[in-house]
């Protein structure tokens, strides 16, 4: 199913949990909600479920506005972040609730219990009570009891913060996988971009009740469309220095009190066609600087974090600290100064004033 | 040789301190325990000795001091195969099916209402909520004797005076803003996941309410339950003011009324009602322990 937001916004009183998003999700397609907590994801989640009605703007479900229309009826199913099992009825009972509830014969909802049970691997708890359950059986059950009605669309509220770490590498390919299996539309709301990046196809990524981008993995980190999302995707963070630009005899150069770097020339077409700013933001990720003993930029180790396959090298550019991924062949005492060399062509420009990216101004 | 003969000795002494040390402590334990056990025995003394007393005078024909039966007798439990005790006095079976007829259905009605109306209060926000709750406890503060006229004249008017089921009304209403408030106290407790879910799951509001909410506070309903029988059951005030026929008399209104029928009142038959009258409130505390221990938990949740 495919499911378009228009404009749509949930306030709570003053706030705006929601504001203002636009995005269309493709039939079939596996997208996650990503974002810092209190983001307005969770909000957005149930307003697509039909928990809560929106404020202002409009959902459909393929050519359908569905605003008005009961969660019942919606033709979705639903794993929430707590799972939410009914606690007195027995792991088939809370299976077959749904069903129970449309009135199904006895048969044929033992016979869809059977086959979703089967899919998920549980069919020996049938009898016991969620509390005698560990926390990956209960998702499970609660995977089943949302699978159980053939919805067209399947939600889940953080579905793996819950489990254990192994647990949760696990579970990461599983839903990877029953949703290819089963081609439904699936939407997950998770604040770990690892998870988000693993498992989706494409990523919303929220800020502050805002829709901030829309696209794959590889596009959120290659082509960040401003200075959030360059933040917020990537471990270690993306590094950001004040810098201005200044038009020179060939070119462009970006300079600030402790360095200066000319702009490449594939970039030079893109400055060309904004208004220029004089002050920019330039980004670039930790393991686009290189280490060099001889020439660059003067820096100072400040703390060396071993990270197993490569080593985390904070260096101190003037005040501020600049993080460097490097090889664990690296060596290096606190206190040494080294010399950094910037991959020009990785750099990333963002607009101080609007903190867009420069591709997305021009 | 001195060197390694000191440091042994050294700790000797020490470890014979330590053990007295822990003696001490051990005996500091027990002495504590015991004085609350002292305590305790002596705050609920005069409770068991006016239940003691009771019980032995209901089965003696003459008891010295109080409770030291001379002659054991069962002439005091005559009402319970005598048509009538005294000239006029109703039976007491059918003393006793009147008072299980006000127990149950107060029960039956404060139950359906507070479990319904704490449900809409602890999910729903509407105008006037907070004074609803702050009102009905304020309510509760007042003593409702205080307002026996008003619900005289109002149960005359509605034809209701003189009936079991003009008192049960009555005794419900007054019931129900502190039912209703320990009931909300034990829907707050029940997580707003699991009725989404359920929502989710095709339920309407009221099936969510009915099949998944009701059977989540259980026990809440069940220690209301006992609280709302025993209420009924031991009730006084309302039906001495609105009860006027013998044929429909309560327990209560039977045994004030052997206190009032001769100039020398059969202490003896009083006893021994007062302990027919006391079996339920037994059965019920004891088997509903579990329950009614529930109730101080989840009443600390009423917001």
């Amino acid at each position: 199913m495919r499911i378009t937001l228009e404009n749509l916004s949930k306030h709570f009183g003053k706030v705006k949990a929601v504001d203002n998003l636009n995005f269309e999700i493709s039939d079939g397609e596996f997208v996650a909600l990503l974002g810092p907590s209190g983001c307005g994801k969770t909000t957005t989640l149930l307003m697509i479920a039909g928990i809560y009605k929106p404020t202002k703007g409009y959902i459909y479900f393929g050519e359908k506005i569905v605003n008005e229309i009961l969660p019942k009826d919606r033709g979705i199913g639903m794993v929430f972040q707590s799972y939410a099992l009914y606690p007195h009825m027995t792991v088939f009972d809370n299976i077959i609730f749904p069903l129970s509830l449309k009135k199904v014969p006895k048969d044929e909802m033992a016979r869809k219990c059977r086959k979703t049970t089967k899919l998920m691997q549980i069919e020996e708890l049938l009898d016991r009570r969620p509390a005698q359950l560990s926390g990956g059986q209960q998702q499970r059950v609660a995977l089943c009891r949302a699978l159980i009605k053939e919805p067209d669309i399947l939600l889940l509220d953080e579905p793996l913060s819950n489990l254990d770490a192994k647990l949760r590498l696990e579970m990461r390919s599983e839903l990877k996988k029953l949703q290819r299996k089963i081609g439904i539309t699936m939407i997950f709301v998770t604040h770990d971009q690892l998870e988000a990046v693993c498992m989706a196809d494409r990523i919303v990524v929220m800020s502050s009740g805002t829709l901030q981008q829309f696209s794959s993995a590889d596009g959120l980190y290659n082509h960040p469309n401003n200075l959030f999302v360059a933040g917020f995707i990537g471990s270690p963070p993306m590094n950001f220095f004040n810098v201005f630009l200044k038009k020179t005899k060939d070119g462009f150069s970006l300079r600030n009190k402790n360095f200066q770097v000319v702009v490449p020339r594939e970039m030079e077409q893109k400055i060309e066609n904004t208004l220029r700013p004089p002050e920019m933001i330039l980004g670039i990720r930790p393991e686009d600087i290189n280490i060099d003993s001889q020439k660059g930029i003067r820096a100072e180790v400040y703390t060396v974090e071993p990270l197993g396959r490569e080593i985390l090298v904070n260096f101190r550019v003037g005040d501020s600290i600049v993080r460097v991924i490097t090889s664990p062949l690296f060596k290096a005492g606190a206190e040494e100064i080294l010399r950094l060399n910037f991959n020009m062509n990785k750099i990333h420009l963002f607009e101080k004033m609007s903190q867009k990216s420069l591709k997305v101004v021009s | 040789m001195k060197k390694m003969h000191l440091p042994k000795f050294k700790n000797d002494i020490k470890d014979r301190f330590k053990g007295e040390k822990e003696k001490f402590v051990k005996v500091k334990a027990r002495l504590s325990r015991a004085l609350i056990y002292v305590l305790l025995i002596l705050l609920t003394l005069p409770i068991i000795w006016f239940y003691l007393c009771l019980g032995v005078q209901s089965f003696s024909g003459k008891t010295l001091y109080g409770f030291i039966p001379v002659s054991l007798t069962l002439k005091n439990w005559r009402f319970l195969w005598q048509p009538q005790t005294y000239e006029g006095f109703p039976n007491i079976w059918m003393v006793t099916l009147n008072t299980l007829f006000l127990a149950i259905g107060v029960m039956a009605l404060t139950i359906t209402i507070s479990t319904m109306c704490a449900y809409i209060i602890s999910r729903y926000n509407f105008r006037g909520k907070e004074f609803i709750l702050k009102g009905s406890l304020i309510i509760r503060g007042f003593p409702s004797i205080t307002l026996l006229v008003g619900v005289f004249y109002l149960l005359w008017k509605l034809k209701l005076i003189n009936t079991l089921s003009g008192v049960i009304l009555v005794k419900v209403g007054f019931e129900l803003p502190f039912q209703i408030w320990i009931m909300k106290g034990f829907f707050d407790g029940v997580p707003w996941d699991i009725e989404m879910a359920a929502l989710m799951d095709g339920a309407t509001r009221f099936q969510t309410w009915y099949k998944v909410l009701l059977p989540l506070v259980k026990p809440g309903i069940l220690a209301l339950s006992l609280l709302a029988f025993l209420s009924g059951w031991s009730e006084f005030i309302y039906t001495f003011s609105f009860i006027f026929q013998d044929i429909k008399w309560t327990l209560s209104l039977y045994a004030v009324g052997l206190i009032g029928q001769s100039r020398f009142v059969d202490y003896g038959l009083l006893t021994a009602v007062s302990v027919f009258f006391m079996i339920p409130v037994i059965v019920i505390f004891s088997v509903g322990q579990k329950y009614l221990l529930q109730l101080t938990i989840a009443g600390t949740k009423g917001k």
